[in-house]
């Protein structure tokens, strides 16, 4: 990218900021996460309370602290990605068709900017924003967690990378479809695929509770097929990747997603993906009259 | 000598069967006022829009100073506004000049902004929000952000179609001082009138073909002096106003009784209605 490209795409990427604070996008994303943190904090803390009462002088197998902790933590790394995912999929919303139809992209893409420029300055902003947001919400779920219940996961920064590149991946099938669908078929089409990857993780972890070697298969080559999936799965997993003993396999096939290690090559495999659709986009951007 | 800023050869473009530009040949030079005239649909969006690049042509080349169509070079000598355009709602008149600096690489800063508003008498909303302008003032805002960078090539795409008489007049002053400035312009519009008051050369396109190009004093052909006679209505082809009082002394001369005399020139609209057969799109 040329030196004047650059410039543009800072432009671009700065112009989708200015719009976020303008319209109050970020004050009502800021006020609403500040709820679901404060809501978080409060269910924490009483469910570390009674968890705490009722285990008190109890011999169990389980260890409910760890179970506690790593359950409603990782309940929180889910509505982190999930809140994530609007984000990216709203600050990626209308990028080509939907802008291209109402008139707001020809200003801009006849400059010299070009149109690979300025996709991938909108997918750059988006990501910046979207994975920067899981980040932080990750690690303020984390402080929560660590102060109403003094439990920490096994892994901290990993969890996070991980949603990050997830979140980011989403943002990447988003702009592909952009390019394509309208901006109300977009939506719901990414929201869907959204789901059907989700899905295809909980099919994965219900084929090895259940011994269906068919079914595992199914959802593991889904959950790739989808990485944002399988690197909410590794998250999951990593949270919890120390802990032994019936509470490790029972945290494993948590309720919002099972856990399950990365493979080699899944983040490598996810950096591959995320460029693949971007540049694909990109193309069939090219080839769009306008 | 200079090519033309703009030279379209041979340009074809096909939406499925469709064709909408079947071999178009055109050249705008530097301080020209190309005005194209069409039926909708003939093809002028279609022309306009693969010059700045955002339609790929199906065959035939179109340059801009030299340089092939949608290449960044050809991109960065050219001010474009669509005939649908929209800006960010929440962007000020003067925020949406500063963007279009940046992505032009314009070092103009708020002078280049504050003359650009000037030019088309929005001095006063530089810091008004584009949501809160009318449509015209838009349209007016849209030609200032096509001149951002001083282009060499500027594609006005309808930019008066929402304009009052006012903002019609603004425009066209503002043209005329492009056309000083040595900036080569096409002009797509629907209004004969304002093509024809303003504007060096006329091409007018229909089917996807060029039917019709000249100055407009040249397509609207010569003149007639009609004269009523009591032997009956004679027409004298090629003779103007001043040669009105000639041909009727010399018809009262031969004893014939003059009643009443007028004088014809075909007008722009009436070389357009014969180029385009009366159609519409």
């Amino acid at each position: 990218m040329s030196g004047p490209q650059l410039r543009s795409a800072v432009a671009v990427v700065g112009l989708s900021i200015q719009e976020g604070i303008r319209r109050r996008v970020f004050l009502a994303v800021l006020v609403l996460t500040a709820g679901f943190l404060a809501l978080y904090g409060l269910g924490a803390h009483f469910a570390f309370k009674d968890v705490d009462e009722f285990a008190a002088g109890e011999p169990l197998i389980l260890d409910p602290h760890a179970f506690t902790g790593a359950t409603i933590f990782g309940l929180a790394m889910f509505a982190t990605l999930f809140l994530g995912a609007v984000l990216a999929v709203f600050l990626t919303l209308g990028v080509v068709r939907g802008d291209a139809e109402s008139g707001l992209l020809q200003p801009i893409v006849v400059r010299p900017i070009g149109r690979t420029t300025m996709l991938v300055a909108r997918f750059a902003g988006a990501v910046m924003l979207s994975a920067g947001y899981v980040v932080v919400v990750y690690l303020a779920a984390y402080a929560i967690t660590d102060a109403t219940g003094h439990w920490a996961p096994d892994h901290l920064l990993g969890p996070a990378l991980s949603l990050a590149l997830g979140v980011a991946i989403i943002a990447a099938l988003s702009l592909l479809a952009s390019t394509v669908l309208s901006v109300t078929a977009q939506g719901i089409v990414v929201f869907m695929v959204f789901g059907a990857g989700l899905t295809a993780g909980l099919l994965a972890q219900i084929g090895h509770a259940i011994d269906s070697h068919s079914l595992h298969t199914i959802g593991r080559v889904a959950s790739w097929a989808l990485p944002f999936e399988g690197l909410y799965a590794a998250g999951l997993h990593a949270l919890i990747s120390g802990t032994s003993g019936l509470t490790g396999v029972v945290l494993q096939l948590g309720p919002f997603g099972g856990s399950e290690a990365a493979g080699p090559g899944l983040i490598a495999w996810a950096f591959a993906y995320m460029f693949a659709v971007v540049a694909l986009a990109a193309f069939v951007f090219s080839r769009r009259d306008l | 000598m200079a090519g033309p800023v703009l030279a379209v050869s041979e340009l074809h473009k096909r939406y499925g069967r469709q064709a909408a530009l079947a071999g178009v040949d055109l050249e705008v030079e530097a301080g020209q006022l190309v005005g194209l005239l069409g039926p909708n649909g003939a093809g002028k969006s279609t022309l306009t829009k693969i010059a700045c690049g955002l339609v790929r042509p199906s065959g035939g080349r179109v340059e801009v100073l030299g340089r092939p169509a949608g290449s960044p070079q050809a991109r960065a000598a050219l001010g474009y506004l669509a005939e649908l355009f929209r800006f960010p709602g929440w962007l000020t008149a003067a925020e949406l000049l500063r963007f279009h600096q940046r992505l032009v690489g314009s070092g103009g800063g708020e002078a280049e902004r504050r003359e650009l508003l000037d030019l088309v008498e929005l001095g006063d909303a530089a810091g008004k929000r584009v949501e809160a302008m009318s449509k015209g003032m838009q349209q007016r805002l849209g030609i200032a952000q096509a001149l951002v960078g001083s282009p060499r090539l500027l594609l006005l795409d309808e930019p008066t179609s929402a304009l009052d008489p006012v903002g019609r007049r603004i425009v066209r002053e503002l043209l005329e001082e492009m056309r000083r400035r040595g900036v080569a312009v096409l002009l797509n519009s629907h209004l004969l009138s304002e093509v024809e008051l303003i504007c060096d050369h006329v091409a007018i396109i229909a089917g996807g073909r060029l039917v019709k190009a000249g100055t407009p004093e040249g397509l609207a052909g010569p003149a007639a002096v009609v004269v009523e006679t009591g032997s009956g209505v004679r027409t004298f082809e090629g003779s103007v106003r001043e040669d009105a009082p000639r041909i009727v002394a010399e018809l009262v001369a031969a004893g014939e009784s003059v009643y009443r005399v007028e004088v014809r020139h075909s007008s722009l609209e009436d070389v357009y209605l014969d180029a385009v057969g009366g159609k519409t799109g």
